[in-house]
């Protein structure tokens, strides 16, 4: 059966939509369905050239969250849409923060399953998802067996974002409803921390450092590298847990997926939790002193030794250069 | 202060892992253990209680398994009391029935606060403890990176793209929390010894009123293929000698990034 209505949750940032969001649009409109978007926030005006131009007809606006979390709103509102407007074939939601509570609240909601992880999307007669498992060393592809909508959640870089170059999306309003309990979470205040130099996900050179750079102060010799490379620094999950670095350094699967021109990753063992947010890096650089470290095995060149010493000499050869 | 953490126990991830033919479950045949993920909850909430001054922390487990070491290594943290849905009928069960059978077992407890991790280390979905804050009609800070309780209040620093929100929330609520949200301790001799005795209830998938709603009836969604990714081949892997930086920057040269 052919795919008729496909709905894509679009995150608002900044005054546009997230890079994700345009991705999961942009695909969409490959299937030859309708596509919708779906945003909250009540500048759902603004954001309607540009949802128009990735492949939306239709963007529906959930409005103003009042410092909400979007989660539970959100998804009450997409539960409404789809008991007045009818349920489409699939919601895509892009995996973050907000992107995973909404997909969560909305599966118990319409009592519907949810795949996440999805890095790929066909139609095989229904759609069928894509997951990588065990550090991207296998490729499960699922498809759901009940009424939809299926529920799926994409990782960022799943797909390329291209516009279609179609007119604004007209905008409709939607509505929460009554939330109860479920909207009282609020935020009092928000932090953005500083960063310089090209984004993560934009860099053409990624260097990231984890757990063998053995203290706190060492990742100065990361961030001095991607400088020298004009890339970004990255981090693993266990740095930024151990509250080395900000979240906002994290590559992996928790945090960001890249796919750089080259990965330099400085004492990274290569957990599957990192793997898959760097394995679609074009080159591999690992430098570890575990000469099993299963970063290694995906390595492009592989220096077994220690970030202390190779790090600086780096440093300075890099400057050497000019 | 009550509260209520959901742990998992999980196949090793040090341990190679695969899927059962057939059913393309994971294989959970060996030794399972806690889901490290699931102890920085278990320490936030131990702390929380001491803080308060009063309460208990109570582990709700589900599984097919009936092994229950990483059960009892959280109860040997500190934790007063497990719930433990054990029942062969869940093997297969999807996000979305987990929490159905997690969201019955809390309502036993009646908590002031659910912890969680923000995802296990098997699964990765990361979406039931929201989908168990919806069934309970519950409000849901996930990522949190510190937990704090003010009176009826929970505030959280919780990560976002850009930095971190202070969030707050009335209790009860549901909180992921981080890795780094606090240092787990180390369970002590004399916990082992106390965690041998603490009450552990099992409950069965007819003992919560699901029959039919969870496992692989339930879970809707199924696998269709697995296949080995297309792999990378590992290059050139050199020891040092002196000469890694220059090797590091030859090969940048030769990719052109340089």
């Amino acid at each position: 059966m052919a795919l008729s209505n496909i709905w894509v949750v679009v995150e608002p940032a900044n005054g546009q939509l997230t890079t994700t969001s345009l991705e999961l649009l942009t695909h969409a409109r490959t299937f030859g369905a309708s596509v919708s978007a779906i945003t909250w926030g009540g500048s759902g005006a603004s954001l309607a050239a540009q949802a128009g131009e990735y492949g939306a007809t239709t963007l529906y606006d959930a409005g103003d969250l009042a410092g909400g979390l979007p989660g539970a709103p959100v998804a009450a509102a997409i539960a409404g849409l789809v008991a007045s407007a009818g349920a489409p074939d699939a919601i895509l939601i892009p995996t973050s923060y907000d992107g995973r509570d909404i997909a969560g609240r909305l599966s118990a909601r319409l009592d519907r399953p949810v795949l996440t992880n999805v890095t790929g999307l066909t139609d095989e007669g229904g759609l069928q998802t894509e997951h990588p498992v065990f550090g991207g060393t296998l490729n499960v592809k699922a498809r759901f067996t009940s009424d939809g909508p299926g529920i799926i959640v994409v990782r960022a870089k799943s797909f390329a974002a291209e516009p279609s170059g179609g007119a604004a999306a007209s905008v409709s309003s939607i509505a929460a409803g009554d939330l109860g309990a479920t909207g009282t979470a609020k935020i009092v205040t928000s932090h953005v921390e500083e960063r310089t130099g090209p984004k993560l996900e934009e860099a053409a050179v990624v260097v990231s450092g984890g757990r063998g750079l053995g203290e706190a102060g060492s990742y100065s010799l990361i961030e001095s590298i991607a400088k020298l490379l004009n890339g970004a620094a990255g981090a693993s999950r266990a740095i930024v847990d151990a509250g080395w670095v900000p979240y906002s350094h994290q590559v992996g699967q928790t945090g960001k997926t890249v796919k750089p021109t080259v990965y330099i990753a400085c004492g990274i063992s290569g957990a599957t939790q990192h793997m898959v947010g760097m394995k679609g890096s074009k080159n591999i650089v690992a430098i570890n002193k575990d000469p099993d470290a299963p970063i290694f095995q995906i390595a492009d060149l592989g220096i077994v030794g220690d970030v202390h010493k190779v790090l600086p000499a780096l440093i300075s050869a890099l400057e050497g250069r000019g | 202060m009550n509260v209520v953490v959901c742990v998992k126990q999980i196949p090793d991830p040090a341990a190679p892992q695969s899927l059962e033919a057939g059913t393309h479950n994971l294989d959970r045949s060996g030794k399972l253990i806690l889901d490290e993920a699931d102890t920085y909850g278990v320490e936030m909430a131990l702390q929380l209680v001491d803080k308060a001054g009063a309460g208990e922390v109570t582990v709700v487990s589900m599984g097919s398994s009936s092994d229950l070491s990483g059960i009892r290594n959280a109860l040997a943290m500190g934790a007063a009391k497990a719930i433990v849905v054990s029942d062969a009928g869940l093997r297969g069960t999807d996000a979305l029935g987990t929490a159905k059978v997690l969201a019955a077992a809390i309502k036993r407890v009646n908590p002031d606060l659910v912890l969680a991790a923000t995802e296990s280390s098997d699964g990765y979905t990361g979406t039931t403890p929201v989908q168990v804050a919806e069934l309970l009609g519950l409000p849901s800070i996930t990522f949190a990176k510190s937990v704090t309780i003010d009176g009826s209040t929970v505030k959280v620093d919780r990560q976002t793209e850009a930095g971190y929100d202070e969030v707050s929330s009335p209790l009860p609520a549901v909180v992921t929390v981080t890795a780094g949200v606090v240092e787990p301790r180390y369970a002590s001799f004399k916990g082992i010894m106390a965690a041998k005795s603490k009450p552990v209830e099992e409950l069965t998938i007819a003992d919560l009123g699901l029959d039919g709603q969870v496992g692989p009836a339930g879970a809707r969604q199924e696998i269709v293929s697995v296949e080995a990714a297309e792999a990378r081949q590992a290059g050139e892997i050199v020891v040092d000698e002196g000469d890694g930086a220059e090797r590091i920057v030859t090969f940048l040269d030769s990719i052109k990034v340089l």
